[in-house]
């Protein structure tokens, strides 16, 4: 047994040591919300917004084709992965503890965690490849991918939490399985799951890597499904990496406005759930 | 895939990386990768535990739900937002620590190499800071699910806030590793904030000063330049292994995390807080 002194002083340490972790993460955070505001809003105006990229050497232009093209991508991407992801959640939440549903859970699991540079080339060797062109479809597709592993999982959480006995009084009613499921059990968890929607459109409209070789970029505006498409993220790519200091600036316009929809998602699904939090505590 | 057909196995083993001649070795991106991932890992983690304990174990609960936001905001900021601030931001400080170490500690090799500011170093950094979230929300989960009689058993035979804590630990052992395991995962097949600090350079040496490139980052800057069928599948093959490396990383983490859950206090877990205590 060693002595109180230095019993004490190792676990002062430790909690001291513990402390220092929390500030050595939260510095970056602040670093990086600092310059991002800082340089961001410098170069933000309407015509960021309103404008489209100007040809290399003049100064000026926007990024609204980027914009569009960010919004075009997550709906196209939402509409197959929204449907999909609630009824696998549905599922894994129906059949709790079956060996179906623990390997659909650990699929979705493992599939959340496949790196985003490999879905944008699985989405290439079946989207692009055999139409030989890049397409905003194929790029909605690959964030749809990325999409249903996080919808799923949430829905699943969120449906467990609904009280069992809600589920069995529409079947002592005398309504089906599914019935019971998709007007009694859904609609008592709807609000929590389009919070976890609302954060899985924030994470996948932040994403590049899957967007560089199915959507590619443009520097134009379009609406076409079947043309290339732009995005904020890979435009802020191409300007990050340029040698322009104009284009610099917008790339850090284009960051802010990144990282302005994430922040509004997270804060509006904290909100959302505390007050679900409160709600299935009964204050 | 032509790639395998030509060169085989060598074609981990080979460091040469030249499209134009149609000469393919992915060594460097093998090493570029597990080296960024396994050094932003011996940053990240003990930052990531403790931020897990503070958290789970030691702050006042009303600090609680604000710091888990924060945290998990690190995981929310778009990996490009991280590149950016990496290019314009990180690799400039980076580049001034570089230039200023004395002559006599360039000697050694991972201090070696031209002081560019982008290159290992800076890629280890970001990913780390990149990392921190995963292993730190999942750790806290595993810290929770530990019993809270495991902790009072050790105050009650006298042990002090980091003895009781170790204990928890050591209870929460396989969920930690899979935490980590968890961060290792993410820091493999991160690709846009590393690409854009690393110095896309491939070559395989130990310096954290020298570019160096990454399997992520080679098919992110390369793919769509592929042009002929051999170098699109070289880069392919490069994500095929990528893809069932990560995937293994992460089923044995899921498995580690899991294996946690289903818990019940046995006999032998309260001896082993006994035997751990006694030994402090």
């Amino acid at each position: 047994m060693r002595g109180t002194l230095w019993r004490k002083t190792v676990s002062w340490l430790f909690v001291a040591f513990s402390g220092l972790s929390v500030l050595i993460a939260l510095v970056p955070l602040a670093f990086i919300l600092f310059f991002v505001v800082g340089r961001g809003i410098q170069a933000l105006n309407l015509q960021f917004f309103l404008g489209t990229p100007k040809p290399v050497g003049e100064v000026g232009g926007g990024m609204s084709n980027a914009i569009v093209g960010t919004l075009m991508l997550v709906g196209l991407g939402s509409m197959f992965a929204i449907p999909i992801g609630i009824l696998s959640g549905v599922y894994m939440a129906e059949y709790q503890g079956t060996r179906s549903a623990s390997a659909i859970r650990f699929a979705a699991d493992t599939l959340n965690g496949v790196p985003s540079i490999v879905i944008g080339v699985f989405v290439y060797g079946i989207a692009v490849l055999p139409f030989q062109q890049f397409s905003a479809l194929a790029g909605g597709l690959a964030l749809g991918i990325m999409m249903i592993p996080i919808i799923a999982r949430t829905t699943e959480e969120l449906l467990i939490l609904v009280p069992s006995t809600m589920r069995e009084g529409a079947l002592a009613l005398g309504a089906t399985r599914a019935r019971a499921v998709f007007t009694v059990v859904l609609p008592a968890a709807a609000p929590g799951i389009i919070t976890g929607v609302v954060l899985a459109l924030a994470r996948i409209a932040g994403e590049t890597a899957p967007l560089l070789f199915t959507a590619l970029g443009n520097q134009y505006f379009t609406t076409s499904l079947t043309q290339p498409i732009a995005s904020l993220t890979v435009q802020v790519y191409a300007y990050a990496i340029s040698p322009y200091e104009d284009w610099h600036r917008q790339a850090w316009a284009g960051a802010l406005v990144l990282v302005s929809i994430v922040l509004l998602c997270s804060i509006f699904a904290r909100v959302a759930t505390h007050r679900l939090e409160r709600m299935a505590r009964g204050t | 895939m032509l790639s395998i057909e030509k060169f085989g196995f060598s074609f981990w083993r080979g460091d040469n990386w030249d499209p134009v001649s149609g000469d393919f070795g992915a060594l460097p991106f093998l090493w570029g990768t597990l080296y960024s991932s396994i050094l932003a890992l011996a940053i990240s983690t003990p930052v990531a535990l403790g931020i897990a304990i503070f958290i789970s174990e030691l702050c006042p609960s009303g600090l609680r739900a604000p710091l888990v936001f924060l945290t998990e905001l690190l995981a929310a900021i778009p990996s490009i937002v991280y590149g950016l601030w990496g290019i314009f931001v990180l690799v400039p400080v980076v580049r001034s620590f570089e230039v200023a170490l004395p002559d006599s500690l360039r000697e050694i090799p991972i201090f070696s190499g031209p002081p560019l500011g982008v290159g290992m170093l800076s890629a280890a950094l970001i990913l780390a800071v990149m990392v921190i979230p995963y292993t730190s929300s999942v750790a806290r989960e595993v810290l929770k699910s530990v019993p809270i009689a495991q902790r009072e058993g050790a105050y009650a035979l006298g042990a002090t806030r980091f003895e009781a804590i170790s204990a928890a630990l050591y209870y929460a052992r396989t969920g930690i590793v899979g935490a980590i395991m968890l961060g290792f995962g993410r820091a493999l097949g991160e690709t846009m904030a590393v690409t854009m600090v690393i110095g896309n350079t491939p070559q395989v040496t130990t310096s954290l000063f020298a570019p160096q490139h990454t399997m992520a980052a080679v098919i992110a800057n390369q793919f769509r330049e592929a042009a002929d069928e051999l170098y699109l599948h070289a880069l392919i093959e490069i994500g095929l292994v990528l893809f069932v490396v990560t995937l293994i990383v992460n089923a044995l983490s899921r498995l580690l995390i899991w294996s946690m859950k289903p818990h019940r206090q046995t006999a032998k877990a309260r001896a082993t807080v006994v035997k751990n205590v006694a030994a402090a």
